[in-house]
């Protein structure tokens, strides 16, 4: 565990599910249960090689998470590591708390033997988009295309 | 992306002045660093001051000012206040050919293009870019 200015960074636990749920909601606007059980059956409570769900905790709260997982050869990439969620509190935000997350998870990527951390975000999610970009990622090389099934 | 000269000026210009708290840079300071035309910056700079992004200072030592958030203000509010509101369909209601399944086809590409650019400049704050811009060799020089 790793502690700065009183926030600390720890691997989530199985008791942790309904913190984010809550965080999550607070987050998006939808509550997605189904998807957060199916997310700690693989990341938490029995989880692959490469795969990382951290936690923040302040006073013993949950105040924020992230969750990723390093994917090889997907889409043609070489190894790298894929951020697929963060969220901090609403009341905790603007106090470093998602760059902690986002180093701890790097970390765990190098580690990993990854070079590269990715993340894909809504071109209409302005708060997300100036937080990655704040920590310095910036467009990569793909493009994300997609077409609707009528 | 093509800027006019006034937008990148006064990107130029807001990116100094909030690069660190309570900097104070004449007009002449700007120019003199980006080698650019003192006469076009002062009018951009009046430009700035009117949007509130920065304030003059008067007085020996005087100067302008950042009077925003840095960690609020994105590279689009700047570009926003000097450019077109929409260059990419700029002039469409005047073109014939506007009406053809080919126009509005391209029409679909050249927003898809604008909307990334947007989404990308709104997305960058003037905290970030300098964040990844350090500070010149002689640049304490100026700085107020």
């Amino acid at each position: 565990m790793t502690e700065d200015n009183a926030v600390a960074i720890r691997n989530a636990r199985p008791e942790d599910i309904d913190t984010v749920i809550r965080l999550d909601e607070l987050g998006t606007g939808l509550a997605k249960p189904d998807y957060w059980h199916d997310i700690f059956a693989g990341y938490v409570r029995q989880p692959g090689a490469g795969r990382f769900f951290l936690i923040a905790e302040a006073a013993g709260a949950v105040v924020g998470f992230i969750v990723g997982e390093t994917r090889i050869w997907e889409f043609g990439s070489p190894s790298c590591g894929w951020v697929f969620a963060v969220n901090v509190s609403p009341e905790r935000r603007e106090g470093g708390i998602g760059s902690h997350l986002l180093e701890a998870i790097c970390e765990r990527f190098r580690r990993s033997g990854v070079d590269t951390v990715r993340t894909m975000i809504s071109r209409r999610d302005p708060l997300n988009l100036a937080f990655f970009r704040s920590q310095g990622l910036t467009a990569g090389p793909y493009i994300e295309l997609e077409r609707r099934l009528d | 992306m093509r800027l006019q000269k006034s937008t990148l000026f006064a990107l130029y210009a807001v990116l100094e002045l909030a690069r660190e708290n309570d900097r104070q840079m004449s007009t002449g300071d700007i120019a003199e660093r980006y080698d650019i035309s003192p006469h076009h910056l002062s009018k951009v700079m009046r430009q700035l001051v009117r949007s509130g992004l920065i304030q003059s200072v008067r007085g020996a030592g005087g100067g302008y000012r950042f009077s925003g958030n840095a960690k609020r203000v994105t590279l689009l509010d700047i570009i926003d206040l000097f450019e077109p509101s929409n260059p990419a369909v700029e002039g469409d209601e005047e073109d014939p050919a506007g009406a053809t399944s080919v126009a509005r086809a391209l029409d679909s590409v050249r927003g898809e293009i604008d909307e990334l650019t947007r989404a990308t400049l709104q997305s960058i704050t003037l905290r970030s870019l300098l964040k990844y811009a350090p500070a010149e060799v002689g640049e304490e020089a100026v700085a107020g």
